[in-house]
């Protein structure tokens, strides 16, 4: 008899231990973590008024570096960073109003495009939405 | 002579073609069944850029190629091939023609001859060396391509073994006083590996810091220009370093006296410092401010990039034991970017600059590392999850056993007892 | 005290749910035990590994997102945002290869052991059917991470299924959605994935498990034995002696050789070298390849598939054509026919992975 209950006991007990064993991951990859969603498609780069004309600011999107350009005549321009040569990051040259890479003197304007220096394609250009007080940078799909 | 009949109208049916659309040629006909040299020009003319302008032999040579007859063919017309030494001339008779040249491409430039003759092959040819090179040496004849085209022998990766061809060759070159050792210098060079290996077209040839037509060495002042036109930054810095004076008024080659000039290795942080590879010792010597100065900045620079590579075995290790770490790899990347404008900031020779640049290096580094360290922990917290959960399977497993074996023990006593299970 | 309140509970749901008739039947049920008996637990396994893929794929739903611009985004984020996410998808990919070979012993254990005979047939073809529905789970599943391998083993998958005579450009476009992979072809695969097969599969695994209950298991021809074991409890537990040996060796996989999430597809990239499909497939794939490109008048890769086909439709009506086995008698024959086959699935997957040109 005792060892009847033994058996029993200790198969019982197994199993709900197992169970809850399993239990515990499901429910902790069911409730919501802190970190946020998956891809990110678009982030708030900045507040309004923020960059003055002729003015740039790099911010993260995504996994890699990109740039929000407020032109001299006032309208807003994001483009990824990440120059399309030995992947340094460029940067706005507000003299000439291009983004310029300081590795290898790679030159884009505005749009993406090459301008000279060895960058073999253009940079990839994002949206830029103003709502209320962000500046809301999403990609073109 | 039967056989030459038989070629000849087997090469006509061949042309019929051409012939029927009012395009003969003679020259092609007859010397396409020449042999070696003769045919060669035939043989390889189609493929040329100025065929496909609707250029043909007589538009360089003369003749009349409409004529079957050799004597009426080569008639008063006839230049025939040009000597090596008049071979500039000849071509420049189009190349150096504007009006000339606008009819065929107007974007091309002109002025080809004139460079020419400032180059050290021209001024060479002009005092009577015919081993200098002509346009023939390095464009080709009669084949000639667009630099453009992959097989054109000035396509950018062609270059250098066009060069070579000649600068390269001990015996042609004896006479002249200079190396030959240029191309195998620059095929181990890191430009030829971004060339070559990367693919990478923007990368420097040997026209790029020689020029192509104005081919000429650049002078001990006029290499730095020549480098800061890829390298801008390094060459900012430099001039505002105290060796930019120093270089100058001792008459030695800025970036050349510590990167060389063909076999440019990748920049590597043994080359500051004191110990034999640093280049640093080569004008500091031992107890001067600038020897004191070249050993903080390696100290700086090795710290950090030890860090590195620390960082990187972390998430190498991380990764190998199953846990995602792509995001704190491309942190890493980021990290790499403040690693190399460090290096470069070693050009400026400020060491608050150098300092800066490192510190911030560091902090993103130690972001990375606490990432490195996080995945680690997961990885950890893996197995050790795996361990427990195992343990009760197996605990589960033992009492399954257990209850099997009792219940197969009470069945064979039931049908021992009362016979078969109801 | 528990004991009480555990009868009352059981009173109330047999009043409603007619329970003791299905606890009657259900202590009826019996196993054979003899010395092939061992195979019997195969049906049970793969039942139960189908059941870690509902529950699994269920959870995945959760965090995943069929579009081309976030599908290998939510991969990446459930691998590595999510906690416990590398678990979930790991046991979902490994139980997925896990349960499709089982599927094959289970299949080839019936075969040998002729349960296919009379009056089991179609139990052998509703089993025959959910194999090609899990080898589409299969093929289903592999693209919604949507990354560089999965990418493209689509496309050359489809691309063979384009090649069929007549048909083969429209089937194409069916399963593609399209012209080609895109977009649509992830819903569409999405959608098979989840809703489709799953409903076939339910159907089918209701119509299959039935069978097995009505008929009961088949005993091997010539088995003179009558020994019977009780379903419940008793080889029940043995199959769960056996599930929870698999779920260790799943929970290893999983730790030690986590599913990787791969490259973002590029369809402008080039086709990476050696692209294969999964291991199920290769060994119909390797024979594609390895056929030679006419035998005859016909060409040799559009000969190979509707070879496949008429194979698979051969094998499927086994239990029509074996005669023998029919009358329970030994058919030496098509036992051989089966060994054949399986060295030769054997053979070409193995071929797959060591011959360089492949």
């Amino acid at each position: 008899m005792k060892r009847r209950n033994f058996i029993d006991t200790f198969f019982w007990g197994s199993l709900l231990a197992t169970i809850g064993a399993f239990l515990y991951p499901v429910i902790r990859y069911i409730l919501p973590s802190k970190t946020t969603g998956a891809a990110q498609n678009s982030v708030t780069a900045a507040k309004a008024g923020e960059l003055p004309p002729n003015a740039a600011k790099i911010f993260k999107f995504g996994s890699a570096p990109a740039v929000l350009v407020n032109t001299a005549e006032g309208t807003l321009v994001a483009l990824s960073a990440v120059c399309t040569h030995l992947t340094c990051t460029v940067r706005y040259d507000g003299d000439t109003g291009t983004l310029f890479c300081p590795c290898h003197n790679g030159r884009f304007d505005l749009s993406g495009n090459v301008l000279s220096g060895p960058p073999p394609r253009p940079l990839e250009t994002f949206r830029v939405e103003v709502s209320g007080p962000d500046i809301i940078v999403s990609r073109k799909s | 002579m039967k056989i030459r009949v038989i070629r000849f109208f087997a090469a006509a049916a061949l042309f019929a073609p051409l012939v029927a659309f009012g395009q003969k040629n003679s020259c092609i006909e007859c010397h396409i069944q020449l042999e070696d040299q003769l045919k060669a020009p035939a043989a390889s003319f189609s493929g040329d850029i100025h065929a496909q302008y609707g250029l043909g032999c007589k538009d360089c040579h003369g003749g009349n190629p409409s004529q079957d007859d050799i004597d009426l063919a080569k008639d008063k017309t006839f230049k025939g091939s040009p000597k090596r030494g008049e071979i500039p001339q000849f071509c420049g008779g189009c190349h150096a023609n504007a009006s000339a040249m606008r009819i065929y491409n107007p974007s091309l430039r002109t002025d080809q001859l004139s460079q020419y003759w400032t180059s050290r092959h021209g001024q060479l040819l002009k005092s009577g060396d015919t081993k200098a090179a002509v346009c023939t040496d390095c464009h080709g004849v009669h084949g000639v391509q667009s630099a453009k085209y992959p097989k054109s022998l000035t396509f950018p990766w062609n270059i250098p073994q066009t060069c070579g061809r000649c600068h390269a060759d001990k015996s042609l070159m004896a006479g002249y006083k200079i190396p030959t050792d240029q191309l195998e210098d620059y095929k181990a060079s890191v430009h030829a590996r971004a060339l070559f290996e990367k693919k990478d077209m923007s990368a420097p040839v040997c026209n790029s810091c020689h020029g192509n037509h104005g081919a000429f060495p650049p002078s001990v002042t006029s290499v730095a220009s020549v480098c800061r036109q890829c390298h801008p930054s390094t060459g900012e810095l430099f001039t505002k370093s105290p060796h930019k004076k120093a270089f100058d008024d001792l008459g030695v080659g800025e970036c050349e006296a510590c990167h060389g000039n063909h076999k440019i290795l990748n920049p590597s942080t043994a080359m500051i410092g004191t110990d034999d590879r640093a280049v640093c010792t080569q004008c500091h010597e031992k107890g001067s401010a600038g020897f004191a100065a070249a050993a903080e900045f390696r100290r700086e620079l090795d710290g950090f990039e030890s860090g590195f590579r620390a960082a990187e075995d972390l998430l190498a290790q991380a990764r190998k034991k199953g846990v995602e770490v792509s995001d704190a790899e491309f942190k890493l990347q980021d990290v790499s970017t403040f690693l190399v404008s460090a290096k470069n900031l070693t050009h400026g020779l400020d060491k608050a600059e150098i300092v800066k640049a490192v510190s911030e290096g560091q902090e993103a580094l130690a972001g990375v590392r606490a990432s490195g360290e996080k995945a680690l922990g997961e990885a950890k917290f893996r197995r050790q999850g795996l361990a427990v959960t195992t343990a009760l399977l197996a605990l589960f497993a033992v009492a399954l056993a257990l209850k099997i074996r009792q219940m197969t023990r009470v069945r064979r006593a039931a049908e021992s007892r009362g016979g078969p299970h109801p | 005290m528990a004991k009480n309140i555990g009868q009352s509970i059981w009173k109330f749901l047999d009043e409603r749910f007619m329970l003791s008739g299905l606890v009657a039947f259900g202590k009826k049920k019996t196993v054979p035990e003899h010395r092939r008996s061992f195979w019997y637990f195969f049906g049970g396994i793969c039942l139960f590994l189908t059941g870690i893929q509902v529950a699994t794929g269920a959870m995945l739903l959760l965090y995943y997102t069929p579009s081309i611009d976030a599908a290998h985004e939510s991969v990446q984020f459930i691998m590595s945002g999510v906690k416990f996410g590398w678990l979930i998808r790991s046991v979902h990919s490994w139980t997925a290869n896990l349960l499709i070979g089982l599927l094959f012993v289970h299949m080839f254990s019936t075969f040998f052991l002729k349960a296919y005979r009379k009056p089991r047939e179609l139990t052998w073809i509703t089993g025959f059917l959910l194999l090609v529905l899990f080898m589409a789970f299969g093929f289903s599943g592999y693209l919604l991470p949507w990354n560089e391998l999965s990418y493209f083993a689509t496309r050359v998958g489809t691309d063979i299924a384009g090649s069929l005579p007549f048909i083969g450009s429209w089937l194409k476009s069916v399963i593609l959605g399209g012209p080609e992979v895109s977009q649509a072809t992830l819903s569409r695969f999405f959608w098979f994935h989840v809703a489709l097969l799953p409903l076939a599969a339910l159907a089918l695994i209701g119509i299959h498990v039935l069978l097995v209950q009505t008929l009961g298991m088949s005993k091997p021809i010539g088995e003179r034995g009558t020994k019977e074991i009780p379903f419940f409890p008793d080889f029940l537990y043995k199959d769960a002696l056996g599930w929870t040996v698999i779920l260790v060796l799943v929970g290893v996989l999983c730790v030690f050789l986590p599913w990787e999430v791969g490259i973002k597809a590029d369809p402008l990239a080039s086709t990476p070298l050696g692209i294969k499909p999964e291991w199920y497939f290769t060994f119909m794939f390797s024979t594609l390849k390895l056929i030679p490109a006419h035998i005859l008048t016909f060409e040799g890769e559009k000969l190979a598939i509707l070879g496949f086909m008429a194979g698979g439709l051969l094998w499927m009506l086994v239990p029509f054509l074996d005669r023998r086995a029919r009358r329970d008698e030994r058919s030496r024959l098509f036992s051989w026919i089966g060994v054949a086959l399986a060295v030769y699935i054997v053979t070409m997957t193995v071929l797959t992975y060591t011959l360089p040109k492949l």
